[in-house]
């Protein structure tokens, strides 16, 4: 990994009984985009927000350009973007309001970086006179990102911008980020869907408060060191129980259309196809694939042995 | 499994909020024991449809049978004979394991016996024994989730909807939630289902996909792929939504 911009050290932060963050150690790089993947209650928000500076870890501590962010907390807010993942405009301003408001704050003037948000903002500025309470979620979201680009931040934060997005919407969101990481930008972005990990440049998987691998997306895949096998048949439901059937260390989980499949001994492919004719499946198919970001996530939490 | 029994009958429903079609002439039908999966964009008009197969707002116009009753005379009757569940509402945080499932138990109108013999089962059956007495708040997001969807069947309805049912869970939970919906589907139970994970959506028997208020897609996940040349679902969806 390039030299790090942001590095994460030893952080930990509990509220009450519940580990939220357990020694996470993460290293970010300049101008790169930067995906924190993981479910609900992986503890992604806690860590962005000690990130922004918007919460104090119980130990371990964030440097950014070798500078504590504890002890330089206004300078680290003076160049940090934020977007919240619950929506927390003024939804009695209007989306210019909103604007010119989160401009006035950081010191600077909506016409001065009009040049910046233009790719967000012209898709809202003919609704610039509505009032924030009126806009569509989609169009919240494009206000939301505006005002955490207004003052032109060298690292941007986003908190699940995605999350409950539709699919076209998600796809031109990653666009926009990737420009923005073209123009120089840092960017660090969670998100709890898998598929997305393959459109950052780096990210960490995250689980139940702690890290479970940071790298390049296509490194983390690499060392997904077991043969996985995508089988179909005419009944799915049924497949993913008797695959799971079929030795005491199995591992079968349903994929899209496929179930995805895999042991720890060795196996044979034909073994496992005329096992699955004798349990009545029809229609059998047997291919190896390569592990996506998703097998590797999930077979991580299986070795924790935690699920509920 | 899938017969050809219809459920959900829908014939040139148009919903209209002053001059802005939400709705804009849709039809088509829903099978017993199907899987249907109901996608489209954001404010692609899903939820004004859901609402209205719910029984909880009124058509502007055309056909729609819901469970065999009529969405304009018959509501309360639809209300009793489907479920419903969506991620961020279904359960009462400040309400134990056991309360919520008498609650929502009496919603549907079981009687106290029925309540009290269908709630040990349930709550053996969700391994939640251990849990039966904890507040909601304090268990895993994967079995309340598992608990929601329990409760909104707890009724035996004919027709389950499941409004983005898996939105945040980690991907085991998600999947071993899938399996409960195909169990629940197997007894002839037919489950209406919206989502944002594309990957689920080759999971349903069938799947509309929705774009400005109109459906501009029906068929199976398989269907779509070969008519759209597409690899797998996430490119089906972008192509019809981008048009």
């Amino acid at each position: 990994m390039k030299d790090s911009y942001l590095e994460i050290i030893s952080l930990s932060k509990s509220f009450r009984d519940t580990r939220a963050l357990s020694d996470i150690n993460i290293k970010i790089p300049e101008k790169c985009l930067f995906g924190i993947i993981g479910p609900d209650g992986a503890g992604k928000t806690t860590l962005l927000r000690i990130i922004t500076t918007l919460m104090l870890p119980d130990t371990g501590s964030v440097r950014i350009k070798d500078m504590d962010i504890i002890r330089n907390y206004k300078k680290v807010r003076s160049f940090t973007g934020y977007m919240p993942g619950r929506f927390s405009l003024y939804q009695d301003l209007t989306v210019e309001e909103n604007l010119e408001f989160y401009a006035t704050i950081f010191g600077t003037t909506l016409q001065k970086n009009y040049n910046l948000i233009r790719d967000v903002y012209s898709h809202i500025e003919p609704f610039k006179k509505r009032l924030t309470r009126n806009l569509s979620g989609g169009m919240k979201q494009k206000l939301a990102l505006s005002c955490a680009l207004i003052h032109n931040p060298e690292l941007l934060v986003l908190d699940e911008p995605t999350t409950g997005v539709d699919a076209v919407s998600r796809d031109e969101f990653w666009g926009v980020l990737k420009r923005l990481r073209d123009n120089g930008m840092t960017i660090i972005v969670s998100t709890p869907y898998m598929n997305e990990a393959g459109l950052c440049d780096y990210v960490a998987l995250m689980h139940d408060g702690r890290l479970i691998e940071t790298d390049i997306p296509d490194r983390i895949v690499e060392r997904f060191n077991k043969s996985l096998l995508a089988i179909k048949s005419d009944n799915i439901n049924k497949l993913v129980n008797d695959l799971r059937g079929y030795s005491s260390d199995s591992s079968a989980y349903l994929f899209g259309h496929e179930v995805h499949y895999y042991q720890e001994k060795k196996f044979s492919i034909t073994d496992i196809e005329n096992y699955l004719k004798r349990k009545g499946h029809e229609k059998i198919e047997i291919k190896g694939v390569r592990a996506n970001i998703e097998d590797c996530f999930i077979t991580a939490i299986e070795d924790y042995g935690d699920i509920a | 499994m899938v017969d050809r029994k219809t459920i959900i009958k829908v014939n040139g429903l148009v919903k209209m909020y002053g001059n802005f079609t939400a709705n804009d002439n849709l039809s088509f039908e829903v099978y017993k024991g199907e899987i249907f999966g109901f996608l489209g964009a954001n404010g692609a008009g899903k939820t004004t449809a859901i609402r209205i197969l719910c029984g909880l707002s009124y058509p502007t116009s055309g056909e729609i049978e819901v469970a065999g009753y009529d969405a304009y005379t018959q509501r309360e009757k639809i209300k009793s004979n489907i479920g419903y569940m969506s991620q961020k509402f279904s359960l009462y945080e400040d309400l134990t394991v056991r309360e919520n499932i008498r609650f929502y138990a009496g919603i549907y109108g079981l009687s106290d016996s029925e309540i009290r013999g269908k709630t040990d089962i349930l709550i053996d059956k969700l391994d939640l024994k251990k849990a039966a007495n904890k507040l909601v708040k304090d268990i895993p997001l994967g079995w309340k989730q598992k608990l929601a969807f329990s409760v909104a069947v707890f009724h035996d309805p004919k027709l389950v909807f499941l409004d983005e049912p898996t939105g945040g869970v980690d991907p085991i939970t998600r999947r071993k939630f899938w399996e409960l919906i195909y169990d629940t589907a197997k007894k002839g139970v037919t489950v209406f289902v919206t989502t944002h994970y594309m990957d689920e959506a080759e999971y349903c028997d069938r799947i509309s996909v929705m774009s400005e208020g109109r459906i501009e897609a029906l068929d199976t996940p398989a269907n779509l792929k070969t008519k759209y040349s597409a690899s797998n679902m996430d490119e089906v969806f972008l192509k019809i939504a981008r048009n």
